[in-house]
């Protein structure tokens, strides 16, 4: 048994090769394959003496075999060549005792992307554990000196890592991207001296380029600022209101929209957007879009999870649900064609995925919308697993501001807000200008006509 | 079956060997993980089991305690020059030049109990079997109402080996088994839409499934619950008594109190449970334990992933905090006793206190008579997920079925709603407690930083004088 060097990156398409011909040798009529490789190192910080230390290099391959439209898929972290030739065959047995499906399969082969791009998703910049140290004990110590009623803190993280994605199949197919991503987050605790309680936030940056990186002070002179605003919380009467989501809560919006356009819930029947395709189903002022190819997007991808090319999708249109996120497989089942949405977990059916999803912009300021709200709650953290996607029944707990004549009066928490997903989106009323890139979901500041708000 | 080196491929000597280079003057403990887990998965929908998926995971953990601070480093490698190299980073934490102190294994014994004696290894339940179980439950699931329209389910087992060696000279290892089974139901009824689930499962063989048909039993619980929340009207809102039945519901007691009762965040001061220690924080009607040596039960273990022994723990006695739930670092730290609450996910990740199952004892009341005392509130059958802040100590878990209760009747079966509350305040409203003492089937996994690890929970019928209940419906 030999194992391969274990920095074998440009050995992968080699060994891809040689075991999609060993999956053909064994009689397989279709095969693709995925290697992920990744390297990170981070640090957490508490109370400015290094907490943790943790360094992670991994590599893992998967591999699908299709025996007409029988299949099954395995995976290893073990690259030796007899670990991975028992893979094959284990695959290749496993595939022959599951039922045939008429709609397996790989994509067809001319749709195979063509060009890869280059997404601009990688920083060749090394960060040194000292520098990651550094910048953690920078953050904890800007939301120590941001407010004195900071005192205690969950701690600092600061992160940076690398990972590269390989895919193949017995189209020819054979594509590979690298990407990085650099992180730093903070999590300070405020003591109410009032009444002896804690309250705790955090806030956080995540980029691909490391000189893109919100600066440690700001980052925690901002997760202070979050934490603090929190002292002296409690509930509220129960009453239904307007309730305004901040960008870090609507993003959660958007999120349960594209799980509902997803294809897999729709043909099994398991969401609430099911025959809603070029019907309204949200006010007008919404537009939703999943574009997979924004350059130095932390979603972005030049192909999919099937070696198809990404785009950019409009989900939702003026309010009009206009394309549902497919893969091939829920794509043939709905008779449609892939939206280039297919996400691979190494080992595992693609599945649909979001690539970058955002909410398009409104016309007003974040502070235009409070001015606009009489009585009503701003949510800026939501808890719980609420959501039901069938039915659209939502109802999770919330923590954020009581607003009376367009002002914030008091903080709030133990309350929840509640409705349905079906009519929260039609009662958007006022969307923010301010949408900001954060992560792999960005929206602005949305506004809801009415939700109920349940607390004492 | 003990683990040992050779099914890692290696020698005992080339561990140590390793591991000493994690050592040094001021590192307090090192440890390695050497972990092999199989998973094995199907999956149905649609009457068809479509997909199979096996995967296999290797690797190790290596980490460096010095003080409060760890270093950690893993490698899905297992050349003796991967784990060097993991070891020399884990010490990097120690800030000191490597110890010269070879190490020795003086402890040698394997797990003192045997919690999970299957008769049939996980790995040896053929394909055809799996297939031919998940094909019974559609049918059953499907017989059970003709408005049930779609039956997804999967059965998913794993069998992990561990074997962890540390500076103290121990080498212990264990092995593993956990199956699941998870069946969900969709029933239509013109443009009505529902959904049911259920499952069941732990550190059984394939016999816990089929014996006295208990799949069956699920699949037709899966159904039952889809088409009760056919006729679901909308959960009130607001304040109101809440009757909680016996088992999975008892994941009110691991967000509201267990989280909260974890050393690590005890000893940083960020829990609201911090310093209440030998307080009333729950009625007398209230004693609860966390216990990881329930046999075959799907939070057991007969060590934790640190190689301590499970225990039992009292958390809450009578209504006044007792204890903590720890692993070696806080308990070191801390000076307090070593549980058995040291878990990991697997090898990539690092050990944290968590729970094992964790539930409430019986109390006297009889289930009706609770029922019975409620004028107006609600009855909540079964839960889907919960979560907490720990520091502000509020907690959420979401019901999947619940009834209004109606003088003392359970009257309409209500949509799904969460139920917010205090995790210190919550159990002081406890006012009466069934002798119906149950546990959940098996199907929970708890996360925690970004790490599952599959726990058991356990509630008798409780009433909670008063609670806030997120439902759309002005109560």
């Amino acid at each position: 048994m030999t194992n391969l060097p274990s920095t074998h990156g440009d050995r992968f398409p080699e060994l891809a090769a040689s075991v999609l011909k060993r999956a053909k040798s064994l009689g397989a009529t279709e095969a693709d394959l995925l290697v992920a490789e990744g390297d990170s190192v981070s640090v957490q910080v508490r109370m400015s003496e290094v907490d943790r230390l943790s360094k992670a290099r991994e590599k893992v391959l998967g591999i699908r075999v299709f025996f007409g439209k029988r299949s099954a898929s395995s995976s290893t972290s073990d690259f030796s060549e007899a670990s991975l030739d028992r893979l094959v065959s284990d695959t290749c047995s496993l595939a022959k005792a599951v039922v045939e499906d008429d709609t397996s399969g790989l994509p067809a082969s001319d749709q195979m992307a063509v060009d890869i791009p280059d997404l601009d998703m990688k920083d060749s910049r090394q960060l040194t554990v000292d520098e990651e140290i550094d910048l953690a004990k920078r953050a904890e110590k800007a939301a120590f000196d941001a407010d004195a009623r900071i005192t205690n803190s969950e701690g600092a993280e600061c992160s940076a890592g690398y990972g590269s994605i390989l895919l193949a199949n017995s189209h020819g197919f054979v594509g590979s991207y690298t990407s990085s991503s650099y992180s730093l987050s903070v999590s300070p605790i405020a003591l109410d001296s009032q009444n002896g309680g804690m309250q705790r936030d955090h806030w956080y940056s995540v980029k691909r380029k490391f000189h893109e990186l919100e600066s440690p002070e700001k980052i925690g002179q901002e997760a202070a600022r979050r934490t603090v605003r929190r002292l002296g919380s409690r509930s509220i009467s129960t009453q239904e209101v307007p309730v305004i989501f901040d960008p870090e809560i609507a993003q959660g919006l958007l999120g349960h929209i594209a799980s509902a356009a997803s294809g897999y819930l729709l043909y099994k029947g398991a969401s609430f957007l099911m025959d809603q395709l070029g019907k309204k189903i949200a006010s007008e002022s919404v537009t939703v879009v999943d574009d997979g190819r924004l350059p130095n997007g932390l979603g972005s991808r030049p192909f999919d999870g099937e070696g198809l090319p990404t785009r950019r999708n409009v989900i939702v249109d003026k309010g009009v649900l206009t394309s549902y996120l497919l893969d091939t497989y829920s794509g043939r089942k709905l008779g449609m064609a892939s939206t280039g949405n297919a996400s691979r977990s190494v080992g595992e059916n693609p599945t649909v995925g979001i690539t970058n999803l955002f909410l398009s912009p409104g016309p007003y300021s974040p502070e235009e919308i409070l001015k606009s709200t009489k009585r009503g709650l701003l949510v800026t953290e939501l808890i719980g697993f609420g959501v039901n996607m069938v039915t659209g029944d939502y109802s999770r707990g919330a923590v954020g501001f009581w607003i009376e004549n367009g002002e914030i009066v008091h903080p709030v928490e133990e309350v929840t807000i509640a409705g349905n997903l079906k009519n929260m989106f039609n009662d958007i009323e006022m969307i923010g200008n301010d949408l900001v890139f954060r992560g792999r979901t960005a929206s602005p500041t949305v506004k809801l006509r009415k939700m109920m708000v349940a607390g004492h | 079956m003990t683990p040992s080196p050779a099914d890692f491929s290696l020698q005992e000597q080339d561990m140590l060997h390793a591991l000493t280079k994690a050592t040094a003057r001021n590192v307090d403990y090192a440890d390695m993980y050497l972990e092999s887990t199989v998973t094995d998965s199907v999956s149905m929908e649609e009457s068809l089991v479509k997909r199979a998926v096996k995967s296999i995971a290797q690797g190790a953990g290596i980490r460096a305690v010095a003080g409060e601070r760890t270093g950690f480093a893993y490698s899905d490698d297992l050349s003796v020059r991967d784990l060097e190299q993991a070891a020399e980073t884990a010490r990097y934490i120690a800030e000191s030049p490597q110890g010269d102190h070879p190490l020795t294994v003086t402890h040698r014994t394997g797990p003192s109990q045997n919690l999970y004696p299957l008769t049939q290894p996980l790995t040896d339940i053929t394909t055809e079997a799996r297939v031919d179980l998940l094909n019974q439950i559609d049918v059953e699931a499907r017989r059970y109402d003709p408005r049930i329209a779609k039956v997804m389910a999967s059965f998913n087992t794993e069998q992990k080996i561990f074997l962890v060696v540390n500076s103290e000279g121990q080498l212990v290892g264990d092995v593993q088994p956990l199956a699941r089974l998870q069946i969900t139901c969709i029933a239509e009824d013109g443009a009505n839409r529902q959904i049911g689930s259920y499952g069941g499962g732990g550190r059984v063989g394939f016999s816990f499934f089929v014996e006295n048909g208990r799949a069956l039993e699920f699949a037709r619980e899966a159904a039952r619950q889809a088409i009760v929340n056919l006729d679901a009207v909308d959960a009130p809102a607001g304040t109101m008594p809440v009757v909680l039945g016996g088992g999975w519901p008892g994941i009110l007691l691991h967000e509201a109190i267990g989280h909260g009762l974890e050393a690590d965040f005890n000893r940083r001061k960020t829990s609201a449970f911090s310093g209440l220690i030998g307080q009333q924080v729950a009625s007398e009607l209230c004693t609860i334990v966390d216990d990881g040596t329930l046999p075959f039960r799907r939070g057991s273990m007969n060590i934790d992933d640190e190689g301590t022994p499970t225990s039992r723990t009292m958390l809450i006695e009578k209504g006044i905090l007792r204890g903590y739930i720890t692993d070696r670092l806080n308990a070191r730290l801390m000076g307090i006793p070593l549980t058995g609450n040291g878990r990991r996910e697997d090898f990539r990740s690092v050990v944290l206190p968590r729970m094992t199952n964790t539930f409430m004892l019986a109390g006297e009341s009889n289930p009706e008579d609770i029922i019975r005392s409620v004028k107006k509130g609600l009855y909540a059958a079964s839960f889907g997920g919960g979560q907490v802040d720990i520091t502000s100590g509020k907690f959420v878990f979401s019901a999947s079925e619940a009834y209004l209760i109606e003088d003392g009747k359970i009257t309409k079966p209500v949509k799904g709603a969460t139920l917010i509350g205090n995790g210190p305040d919550v159990l002081k409203k406890v006012s009466m407690v069934g002798h119906d003492m149950k546990l959940d089937e098996g199907i929970g996994t708890c996360g925690k930083e970004g790490q599952s690890v599959p726990v058991g929970v356990g509630l008798p019928t409780i009433k909670i004088d008063e609670m806030t209940v997120g439902g759309t419906a002005m109560a």
